[in-house]
């Protein structure tokens, strides 16, 4: 059989014989290589085009802190604190509503229709295009925090880390929400009916129980949010305010790695200039790895105590 | 059913590997957004008159030069002329067409909206840092009718890299010594002080919200929002009004042949003082990678209209019409095009 066409196996079974068959492992064993391929190579490709840049700065590079395209001085720090900042707030901001999501859907309320109200609810915030997230907190969310900021005497930019992390907060949402009602939808029956026949109450069973048990799937849905965080490009670009020093407080204008490469890549003119927002980029691609393979380890940790 | 949406996938994989089209003198552009609104009126225009296609992607100056260069579209669009660094790099002689010429405004949220007067020392110190706050004797002094609040003053500048940015900034630097050491020009640049917003709707839409904030916007945007403009004084000493007609004013004054000058801070004592060309850049030969006359005729032929006929559409759009001595430029700018080194006929 020459023609790897696995539809033709499917319609006519007599052909389905010991060479149709490994060459339908081959083409779903290309199919999934690809990817791995293409990772290489988007790192690979970055790392060339940001040769340049990693000569003239080196080391130094995500540690100075002028970004000055006119002298050509390029230093990462303010969006390395930028991107770091406003995602791990973002998520600490999220965070108790995305386990009480995964709570009432996962243990209060499993059928019915406020769950499916729910559950569509998050998948929907999920669905929505970050854009509109940025128009939201730029006309809405926007001077909700200036007036905050006005009775707390600090000065009322309204746009800056604080408005960022809370629209990344509502976006992430749904990533962690999502995976923590599966886990803990999955708790068995068994170890809660043990501590309730115990006496244990609803809460204790819940805070005591099903939590520890579904701890790791939680976590993993928190790296999953922490990713997307990470890399939010449009609506942190609208509300953050695009300042290009280090940020003081958390309600100051700053700017992070993935909206500094989308407000100055296009009009990006001169070798050098060029391969630093690439270093940017490639900043961001290595500390989402980091995080990432950190995340790895510590859920690998957790899931083994218990 | 499997069969069919397995027809189906294929189906659509052949499509989205056919090319795409194109009429064999059809024009490709890309560049500059700043002009892409008049462009896309004059291309449509020029569509309809003569049955020729003209594709422009506003995709920023700075890719607009990198695509001539690489050969890959027949015209670039470009606020900023290219320097002597970027020619000399290019593989063959490169025109600049100016088409139409912008105005940057500084435009600001104040209670009551009351028209302010600006000088040059002024504006720097304001996007410096140095003057923080509105009822700052020195801005009192200038406009000592407007009645001034005890109001911080917040600097709001364009985060995108932009030719608004590079236009504002090159002026700043002209009149102001202290601007030039410290920030410099460019469509980037390290603010003193300030909020960055994207693109022109992202500083009008901050700054209608912002009471207190000063930014710098085009011309044509913030006429189409009502936005106030604050009058500047320009090297004669005289303060300007931004409009069409100021800003095409400005380019009354000596003219390189090749019409790579930067017009801002300009002797011409109607002009207002952040206005700028924007560009058309050409190969002076058309013969490369295979391109047909007949598509550098129609290249030819469409940048005489351009430049001409076109700029009807000008004013209407808010932006400046060219100057008679800049289209003069043009004509000889046109008529050096070459077909494997031979002039193109009319």
């Amino acid at each position: 059989m020459e023609t790897p066409y696995p539809n033709k196996m499917v319609v006519s079974p007599k052909h389905s014989s010991q060479g149709a068959e490994s060459a339908f492992q081959k083409i779903i064993l290309i199919a999934a290589l690809a990817l791995v391929v293409l990772l290489v190579a988007i790192f690979l490709s970055m790392l060339f085009h940001a040769l340049p840049s990693l000569k003239a700065f080196g080391i130094f590079f995500p540690f100075s802190k002028i970004w000055d395209p006119v002298s050509g001085t390029f230093g990462a720090l303010p969006f390395l604190v930028g991107t770091l900042l406003t995602s791990f707030l973002a998520l600490l901001i999220s965070l108790p509503f995305s386990i009480a999501i995964a709570i009432c859907i996962g243990e209060f309320f499993r059928e019915g229709l406020l769950s499916s109200f729910l559950k569509n609810v998050t998948d929907l915030v999920a669905g929505i295009p970050s854009i509109i997230y940025g128009f939201w907190a730029l006309f809405v969310l926007v001077p909700i925090v200036r007036n905050f900021e006005i009775k707390l005497g600090i000065f009322p930019y309204g746009l800056g880390i604080f408005t960022a992390s809370l629209i990344l907060s509502v976006m992430i949402i749904p990533y962690s929400a999502s995976i923590a009602r599966e886990v803990i939808a999955f708790v068995p029956t068994d170890i809660k009916e043990a501590a309730y026949s115990l006496g244990a109450t609803r809460q204790e069973v819940i805070t005591k129980v099903i939590l520890p048990y579904a701890r790791s799937g939680i976590a993993t849905g928190i790296l999953l949010a922490l990713g997307r965080a990470l890399g939010e490009t449009m609506a942190v670009t609208m509300v953050i305010g695009n300042s290009n020093r280090i940020p003081r407080s958390l309600f100051s204008p700053a700017n992070t790695m993935a909206s500094v490469i989308a407000n100055e890549f296009t009009e990006a003119t001169g070798r050098l200039y060029l391969s630093s927002l690439i270093e940017v980029g490639l900043l961001l691609f290595l500390v989402t790895l980091i995080i990432n393979v950190i995340g790895r380890y510590m859920i690998k940790k957790m899931s083994i105590e218990v | 059913m499997k069969k069919r949406i397995a027809r189906i996938y294929m189906f659509l994989l052949l499509i989205a590997a056919l090319p795409t089209w194109a009429n064999a003198v059809d024009l490709i552009g890309a560049g500059a957004t700043f002009p892409y609104p008049l462009y896309s009126k004059m291309f449509y225009v020029y569509w309809h008159n003569t049955g020729i296609k003209i594709n422009y992607q506003a995709i920023g100056s700075g890719g607009g030069q990198r695509q001539l260069v690489n050969r890959t579209v027949d015209f670039g669009g470009s606020d900023a002329f290219m320097n002597d660094e970027a020619l000399a790099k290019s593989p063959a002689e490169i025109l600049h067409i100016p088409t139409c010429l912008g105005a940057v405004v500084v435009t600001y949220n104040l209670p009551g909206a009351p028209p302010l007067k600006f000088t040059p020392d002024l504006i720097t110190d304001i996007f410096l840092g140095e003057i923080t706050k509105w009822n700052d004797q020195r801005i009192a002094e200038i406009n000592p009718e407007a009645d001034l609040p005890d109001m911080n003053i917040v600097v709001l500048y364009r985060s995108d890299g932009s030719g608004t940015t590079f236009v504002f900034t090159d002026y700043l630097s002209k009149v102001s010594d202290q601007w030039k050491r410290k920030v410099g020009r460019g469509k980037a640049v390290n603010w003193p002080v300030g909020l960055g917003s994207k693109g022109n709707p992202g500083v009008a839409g901050v700054l209608k919200y912002f009471p207190g904030a000063i930014g710098y916007l085009e011309l044509g945007y913030a006429l189409l929002n009502r936005m106030p403009v604050a009058l500047l004084q320009n090297k004669a000493g005289r303060f300007i009004k931004a409009s069409p007609v100021s800003a095409s004013n400005s380019a009354n004054v000596p003219l390189p042949a090749d019409t790579r000058i930067s017009i801002t801070d300009t002797d011409a004592p109607e002009g207002y003082p952040i206005s700028s060309f924007t560009w058309v850049l050409v190969f002076k030969e058309q013969a490369y990678r295979g391109r047909s006359e007949d598509k550098a005729k129609e290249l030819s032929k469409a940048l005489w209209w351009m430049t001409h006929e076109g700029q009807k559409f000008t004013e209407p759009l808010h932006y400046a019409p060219l100057p008679l001595e800049a289209i003069r430029k043009t004509e000889k700018a046109i008529n050096s095009i070459t077909y494997n080194g031979n002039p193109i006929p009319k």
